[in-house]
């Protein structure tokens, strides 16, 4: 309940107040009356309502509180929200309003992920420290910082006009992948995944889909991330160790998940407006629909790269295409890709050259290649694999 | 209404050729009288390189004077607007224009509201 209507009754606060934190505060008074008030009370009809409703007055009896001692902040919210009628119908606009503002390309990246997760997903500020690995004050600054260029930057509430919008959208697109990756491979720290963020990307990916319909890359970047956790039992062991893609058992993987992506997928192919997460969705798909490694559908997968390369001529994108390659081609062919890549700070990078090496009977290579990329990992669960292989090669 | 002041971050070292700024002045022209036309001018002008800057201080009550800009930088503030927008997303639209004209990077910043003091 508290995740799902925090968002939505954030949103709506913030449109009636024109002010973040008196939302945030009036959103936090309700609920903590609901707390109080529905176990004796019962649930009211329409939990959402009540709360926006409740939000709203508590807000407005603070708010004169505070306009009668001549703060200039409490008068303007309160004359803001006698000019903006609450409504109850097109919520669902709001929040769409506030995740593009959250977004807006004119606050940092690590500021757009922060405000993402502290205003729609109602996480707290500790939570949000603590899945970024950073000190909480250091937290708590950045949205600190982040709401006041909002609030004296004028940074608007507004889904962008038409011309706008492929632009803008990437940028929302880019952070809730962003918050799926971190919590699907963390970038460091003891555990491999960390679920909690994954949950939340999806649950706002959800969102978004619902919202932005005819956006092909919005489902499209669900799919994609409904695909990869799928697969997400499967990548470790009990232990916690990483378990790649070519051993996993994959009876172990979530085949809910893995249909409703291969749908959204099939979908998005009919719809034919292709871009960078319907593709990457779609190379999961073929994935997902492989019973083994060996019986995977390589020779599309590496068209599938093929055609991504075409958006995106990142040399990780060209990497990811290599491992295919060395599937269809040989690792020889693969590696001679490889090499051509300037990667040298991607531990991936030398990870994957490490495996091709391997493959081709060369160990004192993949043994130098595997040192370098254990050097460049933080993440505990993917050091300890790459030792591991490195180990399986002898001195 | 917000009003923000657009600056123009430009290099050290001498202006360009002059039919290279024969074509920015007629590109700073045109978006000027767009300005006009849209309500939204307040100022603009363009500023003397730093060597013609002096700066002032006051210690104890007495002014020293010193020759030069205040920061030495690889860039300086060449000029800017002043204009008056409804959002952001509206003076960066401004900023883009200005940075087309002037092929320059131009920094977006907000003017408090009120007057403080």
């Amino acid at each position: 309940m508290f995740r799902a209507e925090h968002g939505r009754a954030v949103a709506v606060l913030i449109r009636v107040f024109g002010d973040i934190d008196v939302a945030e505060e009036a959103v936090a008074d309700a609920f903590t009356a609901a707390v109080q008030r529905w176990p004796a009370d019962g649930l009211p009809p329409s939990p959402a309502g009540w709360i926006i409703t409740t939000a709203r007055n508590r807000a407005i009896d603070r708010l004169r509180r505070q306009a009668s001692r001549a703060d200039r902040h409490a008068q303007a919210a309160l004359l803001h929200a006698r000019d903006e009628p609450i409504e109850e119908g097109p919520v669902q606009d709001e929040r769409l309003r506030l995740i593009f503002t959250c977004c807006h390309p004119a606050l940092g990246r690590g500021a757009q992920v922060a405000l993402t997760l502290r205003l729609l997903g109602g996480l707290t500020t500790t939570e949000i420290a603590r899945a970024f690995l950073v000190p909480e004050p250091t937290m708590a600054q950045r949205l600190v910082r982040a709401k006041g260029k909002i609030r004296d930057a004028g940074i608007p509430y507004r889904v962008p006009a038409a011309a706008d919008l492929p632009g803008r959208l990437q940028s929302v697109l880019a952070v809730v992948y962003l918050i799926f990756n971190e919590g699907y491979t963390a970038s460091s720290g003891p555990a491999l995944v960390r679920a909690d963020l994954c949950a939340e990307a999806i649950r706002l990916g959800r969102q978004l889909a619902l919202l932005m319909p005819d956006e092909t890359e919005v489902p499209g970047l669900l799919a994609l991330m409904l695909l990869v956790e799928s697969r997400r039992a499967a990548r470790t062991t009990a232990g916690g160790n990483l378990v790649p893609l070519a051993d996993q058992d994959r009876n172990r993987w979530d085949a809910d998940l893995i249909a409703e992506g291969q749908a959204i997928v099939r979908d998005c192919l009919r719809r034919n407006d292709p871009g960078v997460y319907q593709i990457q969705a779609a190379i999961n798909a073929v994935h997902s629909e492989a019973r083994s490694a060996q019986s995977t559908d390589w020779p599309q997968i590496v068209q599938l790269y093929d055609h991504l390369s075409t958006y995106d001529r990142s040399p990780v994108v060209a990497l990811n295409r290599a491992v295919a390659v060395a599937e269809v081609a040989g690792a020889e062919a693969a590696l001679a890709l490889v090499d051509g890549l300037d990667l040298g700070t991607y531990h991936l990078f030398h990870a994957i050259r490490a495996d091709l090496l391997r493959r081709l009977g060369r160990d004192v290579e993949a043994r130098a290649a595997y040192e370098t990329a254990i050097t460049l990992t933080d993440n505990a669960a993917e050091r300890d694999f790459l030792c591991q292989r490195r180990q399986s090669l002898g001195e | 209404m917000t009003k923000y002041l657009l600056a123009i971050y430009q290099p050290d070292g001498g202006p360009p050729p002059p039919e290279f700024m024969e074509s920015v002045a007629r590109d700073l022209h045109a978006m000027n009288q767009d300005l006009k036309a849209a309500g939204a001018w307040v100022f603009a002008r363009g500023l003397h390189p730093p060597s013609t800057a002096t700066v002032v201080r006051v210690r104890d009550r007495e002014a020293m004077i010193t020759d030069g800009p205040y920061v030495e930088g690889k860039e300086h503030i060449g000029g800017f607007w002043i204009i008056d927008a409804p959002d952001l997303d509206a003076a960066l639209g401004w900023a883009r224009k200005a940075a087309e004209a002037t092929t320059l990077p131009i920094e977006v910043r907000p003017f408090q509201d009120v007057p403080e003091y």
